[in-house]
């Protein structure tokens, strides 16, 4: 099969298993929120979540009617074939999706205010691009919902304050938001680079399952410590007060500039979605997130 | 919490025994609106002109859904709430104008809404935010649609629903607002935050 076709229909399923499918580490996260949460608004929200993730499975339905903005992160390996082809076939899979699957069509021109009616647009699906050896694509999608993209905040935060600074920062985006980026979320950190890397980096580490530790040891005490202390907020499930306000804080940086600290916190709803699979040299399909029994030919497929 | 089960038209009566925290379940007859139902709602109102139903005792549901039609029906494929602080400039008016009982949305609603909720007794019950298909499956019927001239989102769904929730009372018609206190709660909380990173207020 043409290189178009084979990305275009794996594309399209991983935009299929995503918005209907949540990871089974995110499940897993959300089942642990529901055990511990102790306030009585709190549980009825966590249980709602868990029945709507359920229906959504039986159904063969997107779990949010905000299916997001279709963001993609390609790993093309330098000695694959066609990668010019690829981005034409990651716009032809999300117009597909939007008929297909359904999506609610979600890309707007910011002048005209004209909804493209098909999830496309100028830059949209956005695509980061990475080149790595070999002769794999890795391809993961992330639809990332309106709410809590909403709550993200970048800051040029003191360099002499160091990470305390960044500690109240992210404590500081979390009481604001607030009930708004639909509670318990996760938190991507990033820290350093500059202002565009810092949130880059802080949305790429959305990516990371929750069951995957930092590879720092320091950086997950760290992780631990913030998550630990937002949770002190009693913010709560869907803000109605409790303790489970974030599930997960995944942190991430790059060396900075002396006189410079950014600091980047970007939400993920607690419909935390993304889907990844890698496509071989032969053409052959291997999804990584999610449990694929079947993929038949026209596009439909079994979990 | 006590958990409630009332089906529309819903009384006075009925709405003053809510109280914030208790979950409630609504059977009968809701209709979406989001800004430019309400915008046009109100107009209308000023105008003195007819609004395609009667709101009277009905529950009201910021909700921007996905719909299919097969054939010449409507079906609800995802239907979940929508933020609704957007519609804190129309609901009091709203309220008042149209004796609707039941605002479901998420993430709460401010002081105008909450006075009027307690001056003409109306309720705010807060749907899970993105348990769309949770709603769509209390979604029975879509009996029509009204207003379509301002696109799916935006349009009046008028819906038949049984047991929709669970909808927690987030604002009661006793003056209460769980968001509120929520908030309040949080202020007092960032301080024990702050202290256990060990940083300065």
């Amino acid at each position: 099969m043409e290189t178009l076709s084979i990305v275009e229909d794996v594309a399209f399923n991983l935009i299929k298993q995503a918005v209907i499918y949540l990871p089974e580490d995110v499940k897993q996260a959300l089942r642990k929120a529901y055990a511990e949460e102790t306030s009585d608004a709190g549980r009825t929200q966590l249980k709602a979540i868990l029945d709507n993730i359920e229906l959504a499975e039986k159904y063969q339905a997107p779990i949010c009617q905000d299916t997001g903005t279709i963001i993609f992160y390609v790993k093309a390996g330098a000695k694959a074939k066609d990668l010019d082809k690829i981005e034409a076939a990651l716009i032809k899979a999300t117009r597909r999706a939007t008929v297909e699957v359904p999506i609610r069509p979600n890309a707007v021109n910011p002048f005209t205010q004209k909804n493209s009616g098909d999830n496309t647009g100028r830059l949209i699906p956005w695509i980061n691009w990475e080149i790595v050896p070999g002769d794999e694509i890795e391809m993961t999608v992330l639809p990332k919902g309106g709410g809590a993209e909403n709550t993200c905040v970048m800051g040029m935060l003191v360099p002499g304050e160091g990470i305390m600074g960044v500690k109240k920062f992210v404590v500081d985006a979390v009481i604001k938001a607030g009930a708004k980026p639909c509670p318990p979320n996760i938190l991507g950190v990033g820290i350093g680079g500059g202002s565009d890397i810092a949130m880059k980096i802080a949305k790429k580490a959305l990516l990371r399952p929750l069951n995957v530790s930092n590879p720092d040891p320091e950086i997950t005490k760290l992780e631990k410590e913030i998550l630990e202390a937002v949770n002190m907020t009693g913010i709560g499930p869907m803000g109605l007060g409790g303790k489970i306000t974030i599930l997960s804080v995944n942190i991430d940086y790059a060396y900075r500039h002396p006189a410079s600290y950014p600091a980047a916190v970007a939400f993920n709803c607690w419909a935390a979605r993304r889907a990844s699979a890698r496509i071989s040299a032969d053409g052959t399909a291997e999804y990584l997130t999610h449990k694929v029994s079947e993929v038949k030919q026209n596009g439909c497929l079994q979990i | 919490m006590a958990v409630y089960k009332f089906k529309t038209p819903i009384s006075e009566e009925e709405i003053r025994k809510l109280k914030v925290n208790d979950v409630l379940y609504v059977s009968g007859t809701m209709f979406t609106a989001r800004d430019q139902a309400h915008k046009r709602a109100l107009e209308y109102f000023k105008q003195g002109k007819p609004l395609p139903l009667s709101l009277e005792g009905l529950a009201v549901f910021h909700c921007g859904p996905i719909v299919k039609k097969k054939e010449d029906r409507w079906t609800i494929v995802a239907a979940g709430p929508t933020t609704s602080t957007r519609m804190e400039i129309f609901e009091d008016e709203f309220i008042k104008n149209f004796k609707v009982k039941v605002v479901i949305g998420k993430g709460g609603m401010g002081k105008r809404t909450t006075e009027a909720m307690a001056k003409y007794g109306a309720v705010y019950g807060a749907f899970t935010g993105g348990a769309a298909i949770l709603a769509a499956k209390a979604i029975k019927n879509v009996r029509t649609v009204e207003w379509l001239d301002l696109g799916m989102p935006e349009a009046m769904w008028i819906l038949e629903v049984e047991e929709f929730g669970p909808l927690a009372i987030a604002i009661d018609s006793h003056g209460d607002n769980l968001f509120e206190d929520v908030k309040r709660k949080v202020e007092e909380n960032k301080q024990r935050v702050y202290q256990k990173l060990g940083l300065s207020p």
